[in-house]
């Protein structure tokens, strides 16, 4: 992985001085190019960790640094050009009257001339393959749809980074599949890094790196194939653990010894296949 | 989504008057709503009746959609004509209804008044029938630039005009959803006393604000965070151009209007 | 309460060029007792088909009978409230029809309405809370003050305290964290079997149609596509794939290990254990069939 483009160093934080942290002491780092996936139930401080990422929020204690830069009331705006953001709820972050105008709403804040605007509006919706939806007003638009306009609108200002803060939560499996490809055909695109706060545990397999978040503090950092090993461990922090874990678990417990931890179906097939040559 | 019909809701189409600049549209309603109450004589009410027409005409949306359309204040137009009726008494006696006498001058100003309100209506009404609400919206916060040195903010008078505009059907979805919600626990809307029905609209009316606040809140959240920081600074994808049709429409109403003038008693 | 669906049929803004038909000529039974799962795509017609359980909706055509009472186009319905004070819908994000000041009032507010009396409906209050797990001490807060699982549950407390005999859920755990919606679905299974309801969810979800349901109904385009016992509706595999929908992942696993191993493996409701029982004799050489 190459030099690190976000770094929260000792962050804490809560809402209220006399309401309880939030986060406390969390410390990692984020790579180029990389995905990074952070999961937790509910309160376990994933949302808090994503609005400290662009500045919609601060830190009480610690600094968080993009691309070296500090992230404080001075520095908001540049860290925004950077950082780009989709939420969770397809429509409260809809502002435009059309897809056009929603695209372009992040261009028009910055300033971009108007044929450079368009230019990129056009890419960024071929990107998301919403080209043909461009005067679409956002009520006649699915809940995936909707999300793909905002992707398209982060990729607009074309930032570094960008944080899916729950965004399939509130779509149907359909709309899920839809974001995932358009995520990881961006990604391939514009090479940027990823971070996916979410309960999905088939987006989760898909990260190159795991961050699970318990109680506001960093409760393990490792890959998802590791991570998914700890499973005893991640029920008890009220975590689940995908299908195809649960069931190499009971194989193993069966005596059938698997390599390596699989994640999905083909590689468990892979390695009960190899089993039963070698046996 | 039951929003079957609007009035003067807004009709697609490529004619030449919804190519027009909505700035143009909206100063020439403006100049003619003043006009109006200038005409005086069978002549210049003429004029006006033939060039209101020809607009509508111009806009190729069905004339009797557009009448349909004044379906609310045709009451008011009778009710205008029929007022002067009874109360004028100038001139000779025309005719007489179950023995009441009906003034020539009655009828004539009684015609006036209400052709005059009808016109006024109708032009409007052309305003919102082939202009979209958000251009409406980029052309009153264009003709409002001037209002920007005396500290009005007209950027965010237009930004709340158009949020409004993008989260009516979003907030029309959101009532049905909740009504109906609500019908499923017992709620009456339709039936009972005018104080149980209003009562009824509490269960209503409190989620619904509720909710209201909660978008807000993260609306304000999403376009903090795509960067928007005020007015300053900022360029627009949606531009508004006059063009030589526009020059061509200006042209051709300052005409109208100095052949009125000409006509006029 | 039975309940059934006679060639019914429903369009939105009939003879405007809005006119939309949501459902077509749908005819489906449900026996008392059941826990039916119905599936589709979002635009499948199941929200138009639930509103029609307790009248929201009246047929274009056709007709519905839900226990003794009839909905058909002709006419409306005259006992529309009793009906409703029987069929408890939850709807999807049912939090936000909390409104009251305490979560007592809210709760309340459906038993008042249907003429449940003042002494009853304290009752009838705290019997829902429970059924809720949520603790006593909640009643004198806020709605508002309370999580959003919290708040969720309120509002499920405040459609049971009306005590109906059919319950209605659509897509009860949407937004909830894994956990929550695990203890949601089991909350909702125990309410079934202890109060003899008749359930109806509809859902996205394969999984918890599986794990849940006896009797599966899958809408596509306004029309009844397939229906059965979930084993044999979840079976039918490439039936389900023409209509873009998933199978469960444990019959889709089994399907795999069928093609890959040439094996006679085959879904019977076996839990993962039972499973991964089954595929150890497979891999070990032991399977009869090789």
């Amino acid at each position: 992985m190459g030099k690190n483009v976000m770094k929260f160093q000792n962050v804490w934080f809560r809402y209220g001085e006399d309401l309880p942290w939030v986060l406390q002491d969390v410390s990692f780092e984020i790579s180029a190019s990389e995905w990074v996936a952070v999961i937790g139930h509910n309160g376990s401080g994933k949302s808090t960790i994503a609005k400290l990422m662009n500045g919609l929020l601060f830190p009480q204690k610690g600094n968080i640094l993009i691309n070296g830069l500090e992230v404080n009331e001075e520095t908001i705006w540049d860290v925004r050009k950077q950082v780009g953001m989709v939420f969770q709820n397809p429509d409260n972050q809809f502002v435009g009257t059309t897809v056009r105008d929603d695209v372009a709403f992040g261009l028009e804040n910055r300033g971009i001339p108007r044929e450079e605007m368009i230019r990129r509006l056009k890419s960024s919706l071929a990107a998301v393959r919403m080209e043909d939806y461009e005067l679409q007003e956002p009520h006649r638009l699915s809940g995936g749809q909707k999300q793909r306009v905002a992707i398209a609108g982060v990729l607009a200002v074309s930032p570094q980074i960008i944080i899916l803060d729950e965004a399939t939560a509130m779509l149907d499996p359909n709309g899920r599949k839809e974001i995932m490809q358009t995520v990881k055909t961006v990604k391939e695109r514009d090479d940027v890094s990823l971070v996916t706060i979410t309960h999905d545990l088939n987006e989760v397999t898909l990260a190159d790196r795991v961050l699970v978040m318990n109680e506001g503090k960093v409760w393990m950092e490792a890959p998802p194939k590791n991570v998914f090993a700890k499973r005893d461990e991640l029920k008890e922090i009220g975590l689940d653990i995908p299908f195809v874990t649960k069931l190499a678990a009971e194989l193993t417990d069966r005596n059938i010894f698997l390599k390596t931890e699989p994640l999905n179906h083909d590689e468990l097939l892979e390695e009960l296949w190899r089993f039963h040559l070698n046996r | 989504m039951n929003n079957a019909f609007i009035i003067g809701q807004y009709v697609p189409g490529e004619s030449i008057v919804h190519r027009l600049d909505p700035r143009t549209k909206m100063i020439i309603i403006f100049m003619f709503v003043i006009v109006v109450f200038f005409a005086n004589s069978i002549w210049s009410y003429g004029l006006l009746t033939v060039f209101s027409l020809l607009c509508a005409l111009t806009t190729r949306i069905h004339f009797s959609y557009i009448l349909k359309g004044l379906t609310p204040v045709w009451f008011l137009i009778v009710f205008t004509l029929l007022l002067h009726l009874i109360v004028t008494k100038e001139g000779e006696v025309l005719f007489r209804i179950f023995s009441y006498p009906i003034y020539s001058g009655a009828v004539a100003q009684g015609a006036a008044i209400s052709l005059r309100f009808f016109l006024l209506i109708m032009v409007t009404s052309l305003l919102t029938l082939t202009t979209t609400p958000i251009e409406i919206t980029d052309a009153i916060e264009s003709l409002l630039q001037p209002l920007k040195k005396i500290r009005f903010p007209v950027h965010e008078l237009a930004l709340m005009m158009s949020i409004s505009l993008r989260f009516i059907p979003t907030l029309m979805q959101e009532t049905e959803k909740i009504s109906k919600a609500q019908a499923s626990r017992g709620v009456d809307f339709r039936t009972g006393t005018a104080k149980e029905r209003i009562q009824a609209v509490v269960p209503l009316l409190v989620p619904l604000f509720i909710s209201a606040f909660k978008r807000a809140e993260e609306l304000a959240m999403a376009m903090e965070a795509r960067g928007y920081q005020g007015g300053e600074g900022r360029t627009k994808l949606r531009e508004l151009k006059t063009d030589r049709l526009d020059i061509i429409v200006y042209a051709l109403f300052a005409f109208v209007v100095i052949l009125l003038f000409v006509i006029r008693d | 309460m039975e309940i059934s669906f006679k060639q019914v049929s429903y369009t939105y803004q009939p003879n405007t060029p809005f006119e939309h038909r949501a459902i077509n000529d749908l005819s489906m039974d449900i026996s008392s007792g059941s826990f039916t799962a119905i599936i589709g795509h979002t635009g499948s017609g199941k929200s138009t088909l639930i509103q029609h359980l307790n009248g929201l909706l009246r047929p274009s055509s056709g007709k519905v009978n839900i226990g003794s009472y009839q909905l058909h186009a002709e006419a409306k319905l005259k006992g529309i409230k009793e009906l409703r004070s029987k069929v408890g819908i939850v709807f999807q994000y049912p939090e936000h029809q909390l409104f009251e000041e305490t979560v007592f009032k809210d709760i309340a507010f459906g038993p008042s309405n249907f003429g449940v009396d003042r002494e009853e409906v304290g009752g009838r209050v705290d019997q829902a809370l429970q059924a809720v797990q949520l603790p006593e001490e909640l009643l004198d807060r806020s709605p508002f003050e309370l999580s959003g699982g919290q708040m969720r549950r309120v509002a499920i407390a405040g459609v049971l305290a009306v005590q109906p005999e059919l319950l209605v859920l659509d897509e009860p755990t949407a937004g909830l964290d894994p956990k929550g919606q695990k203890e949601m679905m089991n909350m909702f299974h125990q309410l079934h079997k202890q109060k003899g309801l008749t359930t109806i969810l509809v859902t996205h979800s394969m999984e918890d149609a599986l794990a849940y349901a006896d009797h599966v109904i899958i809408l596509n385009k306004g029309e009844k596509y397939l229906e059965g016992k979930p084993e044999d509706v979840f079976t039918r595999q490439q039936d389900l794939q023409k209509v873009q929908l998933d199978v469960p992942e444990v019959i889709q696993f089994i399907t795999n290990v069928k093609d890959r191993f040439q094996v006679d493996l085959s879904y019977h409701g076996q839990t993962i254990k039972e499973l991964a029982e089954e595929l150890a004799a497979i891999v070990k050489g032991e399977n009869r069939y090789e």
